[in-house]
């Protein structure tokens, strides 16, 4: 990204935004001459009271985002303003105690990440423990009870351990430990994908009513692009390490600009069988490149129906192209498509 | 005889465990025509996955009881076969791809090995024949470079290719009936796409009936001719694709349908989730195993379980409020009258603005 872009960016971040970020990168290096771009530059910001939903397949970089922010990775490049903290190197004290508090993490799998020699009341409150120390034993125990109501199971729970619970119940009480800090900020890093439909249902309204009760600020991200319509504000998409289009859900799922996008949208199978039957389906060719062998110029390009010549050779830039709506791509650039002697992609 | 080529009449499978025997399958009835696809949905636990294993008879003998029930393959009951038999069977006339193609192949054999090794056993071909065929199969699947990725090993493929390796195993001696157990569960949409496109083009040209195993129901909607809903171990409804998801019968069936987010409503409508979760198999009482959880649930619902009756030729459903003693007003509209999609609204509405004259 460009200089004066990132400034503009840093300017455009108006006074509600919770969480700035900017040409974020995380390498990982795997041996001395092969590097894992897993995120490689990219921006957003979130709103307070805001979801934002990061979509992807697997590889795209989707869970290193959240595991950075959540500061479990440290960052290679580029900058994380939380609340109005920086967000690099070493924290003092005090920050890092704050940030560890605001910002709460639910995991993926209810199953790995629960401890199981702990009970739920010892799980939950382990947080309570170390960020409220004046909290008697007996406040604790309350606010565990009322925690375990909040996310809909009773406090006859709190002495049970996880294994006598389902998955869906499992999720419940991650969720549980989440909130008991009174977070300000949630990464939910896939909390539905291991759960039955029919509780996956129960647990995105119940994240959507604990966001509307205490105003929270989500990332959520997954994979699932039909569930992730609901709960979110905003969308990005992500592929192999960067963010190809950003829009509010409705728009995006409305008209789709980037022909990932359009290919991921397609590919979704439809609960409907007249749908299924006359609608026709973009299906792309081939399998993600590794992210250790990024493709040269647009990233997509390899599997890209649309693909020019301009998009081996450059980069596309990740701009907006309409209000609340950007996207990486050429064929949304006059000068590009200019050049290529083509006609610019309506919007 | 009849035209149907897989036949599951009243199987029951329960497994022996420390705590006693737990019912897994219960009472499990379902036929295939040749051809056809049989989606049979359900939650984890539903007893769908043990379904499929017991008719490829890969459920561990040790702690596996069938007390009744038959599998009936072009009219031979396959519980009465021994274990020579079976083997004949398993690979040739039916064979099974499964969920992770991560495991289901083996890491240490090159995957022309392996995709040989049931050419070699069930069509008696030489090694040269079943090379060449090997080829062959991997061309079919769409895998570039056929000839060399013969000699490839599983971990240099990446999880699309390696299910396509699967399938490709699965269809070399051009089985008369493919069991897919979530054959597409643990890849991305745009792979999923690819082979379930792969699937039925394969389908169209052998003439395989298909089994598949989902709990994703927009796949159902994607590949499916019939579709078997499991609950608890029982087939609770079963039906055409569109009767199923049109006109389902069974509040299971509605409460399913309801909690899958459509994407072109306005997100602001929440979504509708099922109470509560699935009951442990262990413990379920007489009654409907899906009482507790029914929003339409009547007294006998908690004493007796529904047998089966027909809606339809094709639609069969295990509900009380399918019985001619329940008060006509109990049924919900939406069960009475079937599901307003917002095409069939859309018809309705163009229907009502002509002056209530079918078009």
């Amino acid at each position: 990204m460009t200089h004066e872009l990132k400034e503009q960016n840093i300017r455009n971040a108006g006074q509600d935004d919770l969480l700035v970020v900017n040409d974020l990168k995380k390498h990982f290096r795997l041996d001395r001459k092969t590097v894992l771009k897993a995120v490689d530059g990219i921006s957003f910001s979130i709103k307070k009271g805001e979801t934002l939903g990061l979509v992807g397949e697997s590889g795209c970089g989707k869970s290193t985002v959240g595991r950075t922010l959540t500061r479990i990775y440290e960052s290679t490049d580029g900058e994380v303003h939380f609340d109005g903290v920086k967000l690099k190197g070493k924290l003092d004290r005090k920050t890092k105690t704050r940030i560890n508090r605001d910002v709460q993490m639910i995991f993926q799998d209810p199953y790995s990440s629960l401890n199981p020699r702990m009970t739920v009341s010892e799980i939950i409150s382990e947080g309570l423990v170390i960020h409220n120390p004046d909290l008697s034993q007996k406040d604790r125990e309350k606010r565990v009870h009322e925690l375990l109501q909040l996310v809909g199971l009773n406090k006859n729970h709190a002495g049970r351990y996880p294994h006598e619970f389902s998955g869906g119940q499992r999720q419940r009480i991650g969720i549980a430990r989440a909130l008991a800090v009174e977070p300000k900020f949630i990464v939910a890093d896939e909390p539905i994908a291991a759960l039955d439909v029919s509780i996956q249902a129960q647990i995105v309204n119940l994240l959507k009513e604990l966001q509307e009760e205490r105003g929270l600020t989500y990332l959520f991200i997954a994979h699932d692009l039909s569930m992730v319509k609901y709960i979110s504000d905003r969308i990005a998409v992500m592929y192999l390490g960067k963010i190809v289009e950003l829009a509010g859900s409705e728009k995006l799922y409305e008209k789709p600009l980037h022909p990932y996008t359009q290919a991921l949208l397609s590919a979704i199978p439809l609960p409907d069988p007249e749908k299924e039957r006359t609608r026709e389906q973009i299906i792309l060719s081939g399998d993600v490149p590794s992210p250790t062998d990024i493709p040269s110029g647009c990233r997509f390009r390899t599997r890209c129906p649309f693909a020019m010549e301009s998009c081996a050779a450059i980069d596309p830039e990740f701009r907006e192209v309409k209000p609340g709506h950007s996207v990486a791509c050429h064929l949304y650039d006059p000068e590009i498509m200019a050049k290529e002697g083509k006609e610019l992609k309506t919007i | 005889m009849n035209n149907h080529i897989l036949e599951v009449n009243n199987l029951h499978v329960s497994f022996k465990t420390r705590n006693g025997e737990v019912p897994a399958v219960r009472g499990v009835n379902f036929s295939l025509k040749k051809g056809e696809t049989l989606a049979i949905v359900g939650e984890s636990g539903s007893g769908k996955s043990v379904t499929a294993k017991s008719i490829m008879q890969l459920l561990p003998k040790q702690n596996t009881m069938i007390p009744e029930g038959e599998i009936r393959y072009e009219g031979k009951d396959l519980l009465k076969f021994s274990k020579k038999e079976i083997q004949n069977i398993r690979g040739s006339d039916i064979s099974m791809v499964f969920q992770d193609p991560m495991t289901s192949l083996n890491p240490t054999m090159k995957i022309g090995k392996q995709i040989m090794e049931g050419l070699s056993r069930h069509m008696k071909l030489t090694k040269k024949q079943a090379r060449e065929r090997a080829k062959e199969m991997l061309e079919l699947v769409g895998i570039p470079n056929a000839e060399a990725r013969l000699d490839a090993y599983p971990h240099q493929f990446s999880g699309g290719m390696r299910q396509r390796v699967v399938i490709a195993i699965a269809l070399a001696c051009n089985p008369k009936v493919l069991i897919a157990d979530e054959p597409t569960t643990a890849l991305d949409v745009t792979i999923q796409a690819q082979i379930l496109r792969l699937m039925r083009g394969l389908q169209e040209k052998m003439d395989t009936a298909i089994v598949l195993i989902t709990h994703d129901l927009g796949v159902v909607a994607n590949m499916a001719d019939r579709v078997a809903v499991m609950y608890a171990g029982e087939v609770v409804e079963q039906g055409t694709l569109d009767e199923i998801f049109y006109s389902p019968q069974h509040p299971y069936t509605l409460g399913l349908l309801r909690s899958m987010p459509n994407l072109d409503a306005p997100r602001t409508e929440p979504l509708i989730p099922i109470p509560g979760s699935p009951p442990d198999p262990a413990t379920l009482g007489t009654g409907c195993p899906f009482a507790a959880r029914c929003p339409y649930t009547m007294k006998v619902c908690h004493d007796f379980n529904p047998d089966y009756t027909a809606v339809s030729g094709t639609q069969a459903v295990r509900c009380w409020l399918q019985d001619e003693r329940t008060p006509e007003e109990h049924v919900p509209e939406v069960i009475r009258k079937g599901r307003q999609t917002s095409e069939i609204a859309a018809d309705q509405a163009a229907i009502d603005a002509a002056g209530g004259v079918p078009v």
